[in-house]
Formats: C-alpha cells, structure tokens, sequence
C-alpha cells in the first residue's frame, strides 16, 4: 500500500545481496539459476490463482474452502475443452467450469443459507467424485486417455524476451557475485516463458486495481466488511457475494486450467494436490492484498520448486530465512515491541542454529518448508493481519 | 422441577409433544435427504446406462452379505472416530481440520511404540491407545494455541499443520528411522507389533472379525454423550458455543474453552487409526488414508454432533463405501460415491436449516400463544 518504488527497489536488491551471499556460504549456486527461477513461476502461478480466487471471495465476506475442488473441476473441464479446442480454449473452459462451481457454492450458501465452511467441504468432496465420473464417460474412451488421465494436450506457446539468453547467459557464467546472479534469475525469468504465466501475473494488478479503485470493488469490500451497512445504502450483498463467489471460482479453475495446459500437457488425478487450500494460505500470508497474495505464492511456489532441485539450495535458505528473522527480531526491538521481537527470535536462532550445525536437510522435510513458515508467519505477525470482518458469517436480511 | 418419579419425568420429556414434533420434523428431513442422494445416484446411474435392478442384484451379492456388513461395522468404527472428534470441536464452531495430521501421528506413534515394546496385553494396549491420544492431542495443541491466543483461524492453521504431518510421518517412515523395509516389498512400515499389543476381535461364525475396538469406540461414544450433555463442562461447551457472549459474562473464559475442545476433539482424533491398527495390520504404512478429516466433518454434520446421529452417519458412509465397490464391475467407477455422500451433506444441511427456521415460527406462535391471555390453548402438558 504505502511501499513505494524506490522501497521495493531496496526490497529486491537486499534480497538478491541476500540471496547472493547465502549461495555462497552454503555452497549452493542452483539457488539463483535461470532453472531454479523458471521452475518458480510455473510453480507460482496455480497458487496464485487460487490464492486470487480466494482473495475474492473472502473480501466479499466468504470463506472460500470450496477453492480446491473448484480447481480440480477447473482442471477437467479444462482438459475436456482443450481436446478439442485447443490450450486457449482450455483456459477458457477451466475458467467457466470454476465460475459455474463458483456459482454453485453462491447458490448453496446464500439461497440455501448453509455455512460456508460446510459448502466449501460438500463442494471438495463432491468435486473428486465428480470428475471420475465425468473421465469415465469422456477420456477413458479416448486414444491415449483413461479413467483418470486425459489424452495429451497441446500448451500454450513459450515466449521470449528478445536477446535476453544471448546477453545474459554469458554475464550469468561471470560469477560476479549479486551481478551473475541477478543475470541468471532474470534470463530464467524472461526467457521461455508460457503465455499463460504472463497472463497470470497480470491479473495480479488487475484484481488489485478492481478492488481498490472501482465502484464494484468498494461494493464487494464493503460485503466484506459490514453487509448489512452495505444493504441499508442500497448494496445488496447477496447479488454481491453471488458474483464474487463466481469471479473467485473462475480464478481457481483458470489456476486448475493452467496445470492441465501450461504446467503439463496432460490432465491427471490429483494433480491438483491441495494447491487451493495453500492458496488459502497465501491470503493470509499476504494479509489478504493482492501483492501479498503474489509474494505468497511465489514462496509456496519457490519451495516446490526447490523440494524437486538441490539439496544444498534448501541450507541456504536456512541461512536466508534465520538472518532474516533475527534481523526483523533486532528491528522490533528498536521499535520497542518485544513480544514479537521474541517470537522472531524464538523460530530465527533455532534455523540459523540448524544451519551452523546441523546435517544436511533431509528431502522428505524440504516440503513442509513453506507450510511451517505460513505457520510462523501466522505465529508472529498475527496483530498485524487485517482480514475482512464478516468472513465465515452467513448474512441474513432483517430476520425480524 | 417435574414432580412425580424420574422414570416418569424422563418419559414426559423425551415424549413431550414439542420433542416429538421437533423429532419427527428432522426425520422426515433425514428421511429427504435421504431421497435426495438416492436420486443423485440414480441419475448417475441412469447416466452409464446402469439397470436399477442390476445394480441391486450385484450390490446384494457382493457387498451386504456377512462378510460385507462385518466390513462395514468395522470401517464405520473408524469414521465414527473421526466424526466424534469432528463433533467436539462444532460444539464451539471450531473447524477441526487437522483430525487428518492428528490422527496419523497419533497412530504412527502408537505404532511405533507398540512395536518397539513386547509388555502385558493389560499394559501395552492402554499405553499405545494413551501415547496416540497424547501425540495427536499435542499437535492439535498448536492449532489450540494459535487459536486461543493468537487469534489464528484453525482452519487455515490445521490445514498447514497436516501437510506437515505428512512430511515428519515420511521423514520418520525411513529405513533409517523407525521404518522397516520387509525383503520383497517396496512399502516401507513400522515394525510388527507383537502379540500382546493386538486388541482380541469379535467373531462372528460365517462373516468374519469384528474389531475389538468398536466396544471401545461404543464406550468412548458413552462417555462422548454423558461429558457433552450431562456435565458441567459440556454445558459451557454448547453455552460458549452457541452464545459466547452471554458465556463469558457469566464466568466462562472463552480462550481455555478453545484450548480444551481442540486437544479434546485431537486427542479423540488420535483413537481414529487405532481400530485399524490394534485390530488388522498391527504396524503403520500406506493403508492408513489421508482425508479422514473430511469424513469425520462430514458425518458429525449428517449427525448434528449427536453420538447416536454420528454413529448413524459412520454406518451410512461405510455402507455407501461397500456399496460402491462392486459397481466398478459394472463399469461405474466406485468414486462416484463421494458425490452421493456430498449430497446427503448438502440435502441434511439444508433441511435441518429448513426445518431450523419452522420450528423456531412454531416457537415464536407458542409464545405468543401464551403472552395472549384472552385465547387459552391446549394445555401444554
């Protein structure tokens, strides 16, 4: 909100000097390569997208459980679509099948008036059973599909920036420290990239600007916020919340979409695996804005995409995240609010611990980095958090 | 305050006209949603060209015969489990998600433990029953506090704390670890538990073994109803519950309230894989599921957090899970059943919301009823 510019410019220069040094000391150069980067991103997106889809229900005042099956029902109608029709229309189909998922959880927790955690849980669990059914009787009869994988898809094409592989490539091979590495990260950034990252990231600004600058995005916050305020001034939350509740399961099923035709080429059962639910993480690690939910996902997405790479790459981000929690540690006590400052202490010096002395971070363990540091996040910068005040609550008009 | 003997006091209440009304009112919601899923089925059904009669026939022959009811008791005892865990926690409005996390640490350490001693039946079967109810009931601890005291939702922090259950379990399962790899297998489990560490099954002559725990989960069941509904501390529960406000004005803390049900619903979480383990494969690995969570959430709400109802839903899930496997021979895939089980959620709640909002009208016209002096009604017994 009020980070400027030049603040994220010294946000990304000490984290790349950061991130530098720790490849460094930890003897770890995967950690800042063009692959690390670009596996990133495409780990980063369906997070992100359900992430977003969740960021628009809950503003509008749902709490949006459902987001995994809308995923997973995004993922199929997707493939369905894309067998035909092509990636383009594959996105398209994960984005309408998610909508009309979406639209179902409306119906069931507005007109039915059932609590929405309940229809998020009806609607994952009906979602499983579901797409079995709907593979049994469309890709288990085509060449190359079965119950539960569809046939091959085409993607979506791969752009580059132009020059950017010849000009950074060789920088990248210099091994200047922060220069070598920022010329890696950008060449894995901007070169073969998917159409549909792109398209992904900026819906990022596009969320944000709807919300926060137009008339129906003060609408749906004020749903979130206060609905009955809202309606005494003309608002009706239920239409609100029922195009909310659409917009954000057409997010999620773009995000399943996007698994199906830029993540692979192929639908597959379970291929989802609890993305929505982490996109569910990312609001409240991202303090339910729209760039907190980028910085989420593209940590959730970062350790994926590391869980798959070097081992040593994961010490150093043992360094990264201990320095960076005693050093916030040291800050909250100059701003004389020790209790934090203590909660920082108390995750950062046991990491940076482990780092100096321990053995070597075993694979199975790598996974659960980003659930533990939502868990922290969610530990220390609770008083801070500031999500929609009618979340979770079923609104009735005047039942007088 | 009803005079004459208990017994009769006891009658006339369960009898009361109100109660009967309000009893037959969400049978014949029960009765609807019922309808409601039978329809779905059929319609999925109808969809791969399934005769009914087809369906009834191999389903009568593969799935409800001795063998398939034992099947079914004993899986329902395990889905009984997980929907009181899930019960105790509704009783607060607290999402227990982590009965998932819970459980399977739960049973892994009780596993692990149980192999590694050889003690007294009387000694080694209440010891891993106590280590899995204290090592899920201290990992639901985490989500209590951040709850209780940091104010964190515990749907999104169980949720985390599962993914990370599943990593330590993996990190745990190795060879290297508390893992054993059998020669000729590629699943790596936790060693054999000796004899004295399996709970004696019931038998039954022609149908096969009844878990010896489902006496347990019968007894936990008791002991659910008469803490939940004939103590005090139940009674602050549902008070906290259903109106905080007015039970923190009168003495209740809310914050302990969290932190007790929360390890109360974890720890009961930590019984859900003990059937399994204690009565079948007497070590940890792969056939202990993920996603109990959902099942138990999913059945405490079919059973409104009621033992009786909650049993009943365990039973109903387990007999639609057997139900389903034979369909795969005809060519119906057995998963479709999770959307039959999603709408009897679905139908249930939305009647008992249906039936929530008549029975509160016909309570509002009974007051009035009563405030209107001129108009005598019927005595109200």
């Amino acid at each position: 909100m009020t980070i400027t510019t030049k603040r994220w410019g010294m946000l990304v220069l000490g984290g790349l000097v950061l991130a530098s040094s720790a490849a460094h000391i930890a003897n770890a150069p995967d950690l800042t390569s063009a692959g690390l980067a670009g596996a990133t991103l495409r780990f980063t997106v369906p997070i992100l997208l359900a992430g977003l889809g969740g960021l628009w229900a809950e503003k509008s005042g749902t709490l949006n459980i459902g987001l995994e099956g809308m995923m997973i029902i995004g993922s199929w109608t997707g493939a369905w679509v894309g067998m035909s029709s092509g990636p383009w229309a594959a996105l398209l189909g994960g984005l309408v099948g998610g909508a009309l998922v979406g639209l179902l959880h409306a119906v069931i927790t507005l007109a039915w008036g059932v609590d929405q955690a309940i229809a998020g849980i009806v609607i994952n669990m009906a979602a499983i059973g579901a797409v079995r059914f709907l593979s049994s009787v469309t890709f288990a009869n085509e060449q190359g599909g079965s119950i539960s994988q569809s046939p091959g898809l085409e993607q979506l094409p791969l752009v580059s920036v132009p020059f950017a592989d010849s000009v950074l490539r060789p920088i990248g091979g210099w091994d200047v420290p922060v220069l070598s590495d920022a010329a890696s990260l950008v060449r894995g950034l901007a070169t073969n990239v998917s159409v549909g990252t792109i398209l992904a990231f900026l819906l990022v600004p596009l969320t944000w600007w709807v919300l926060a600058r137009t008339r129906f995005g003060l609408h749906v916050r004020a749903c979130g916020e206060n609905p009955s305020a809202a309606d005494s001034l003309g608002v009706s939350p239920y239409r609100i919340r029922y195009l909310s509740q659409t917009i954000s399961g057409a997010f999620a099923g773009l995000g399943g979409a996007y698994l199906v035709v830029v993540a692979s080429s192929l639908y597959r059962e379970g291929q989802v695996g609890g993305r929505g639910f982490i996109g569910l993480a990312t609001l409240v690690f991202g303090n339910w804005t729209p760039g907190g939910v980028l910085g989420g996902s593209l940590l959730f997405g970062f350790t994926d995409a590391l869980s798959t790479r070097q081992a040593a790459s994961v010490e150093a981000l043992l360094l990264i995240g201990g320095t960076v929690l005693v050093a916030r540690a040291g800050w909250l006590i100059y701003r004389q609010r020790r209790e934090s400052a203590i909660w920082h202490l108390a995750f950062g010096i046991p990491v940076l611990l482990w780092f100096a002395f321990g053995s070597s971070v075993p694979k199975e363990l790598v996974g659960i980095a980003p659930y533990l540091t939502t868990l922290v996040v969610l530990a220390v910068a609770r008083q801070a958090l500031r999500p929609p005040s009618a979340i979770g609550v079923t609104y009735r008009r005047s039942e007088e | 305050m009803s005079e004459g003997s208990p017994v009769e006091g006891f009658i006339k209440r369960v009898l009361s006209p109100a109660r009967l009304g309000s009893m037959s009112l969400h049978a014949a919601a029960v009765a609807l949603s019922l309808l409601f899923a039978v329809t779905v089925l059929g319609l999925i059904l109808a969809a791969y060209g399934t005769r009914p009669s087809a369906v009834i026939d191999v389903v009568g022959e593969y799935a409800l015969t001795g063998p398939g009811w034992v099947a079914i008791v004993n899986k329902s005892t395990t889905y009984f489990l997980a929907g009181l865990a899930a019960a105790v926690g509704f009783r607060m409005y607290l999402f227990n998600i982590g009965i998932d996390g819970q459980y399977r640490l739960g049973v892994f350490a009780a596993a692990v433990v149980g192999g590694a001693l050889g003690l007294p039946m009387l000694l080694q079967i209440p010891l891993m029953i106590l280590v899995a109810c204290l090592v899920a009931g201290a990992y639901a601890a985490i989500a209590a506090y951040l709850r209780a005291e940091r104010g964190v939702s515990e749907v999104i922090s169980t949720i985390m704390l599962n993914a990370i259950a599943t990593g330590v379990i993996s990190y745990l399962l190795s060879p290297k670890r508390f893992g054993v790899l059998e020669d000729g297998s590629s699943n790596v489990q936790t060693a054999l538990i000796p004899e004295s560490g399996r709970l004696p099954a019931i038998s039954i002559p022609g149908a096969g073994e009844v878990y010896g725990f489902t006496v347990i989960a019968v007894i936990i069941g008791i002991l659910y109803w008469l803490v939940t509904e004939r103590s005090r501390f139940g009674f602050e529960l549902t008070a906290t519950g259903s109106a905080p406000r007015a039970a923190l004005l009168s003495g209740t803390n809310p914050r302990r309230m969290v932190m007790i049900t929360l390890i109360a619903s974890g720890a009961l979480a930590g019984t859900v894989g003990l059937p399994e383990l204690l009565g079948s494969t007497h070590r940890y690995g792969i056939s202990f599921p993920s996603g109990l969570a959902w099942v138990g959430l999913s059945i405490a709400i079919v059973g409104r957090n009621h033992p009786v109802g909650v049993a009943l839903g365990a039973l109903l899930w387990a007999f639609l899970e057997r139900c389903a496997l034979p369909l795969d021979l005809l060519g119906v895939p057995k998963e479709v059943i999770s959307v039959v089980q999603a709408s009897v959620v679905l139908a249930v709640v939305a009647m008992y919301e249906l039936v929530h909002q008549i029975s509160e009208r016909r309570e509002r016209r009974r007051a009035a009823a009563f405030a209107r002096p001129a108009a005598p009604q019927g005595s109200p017994a």
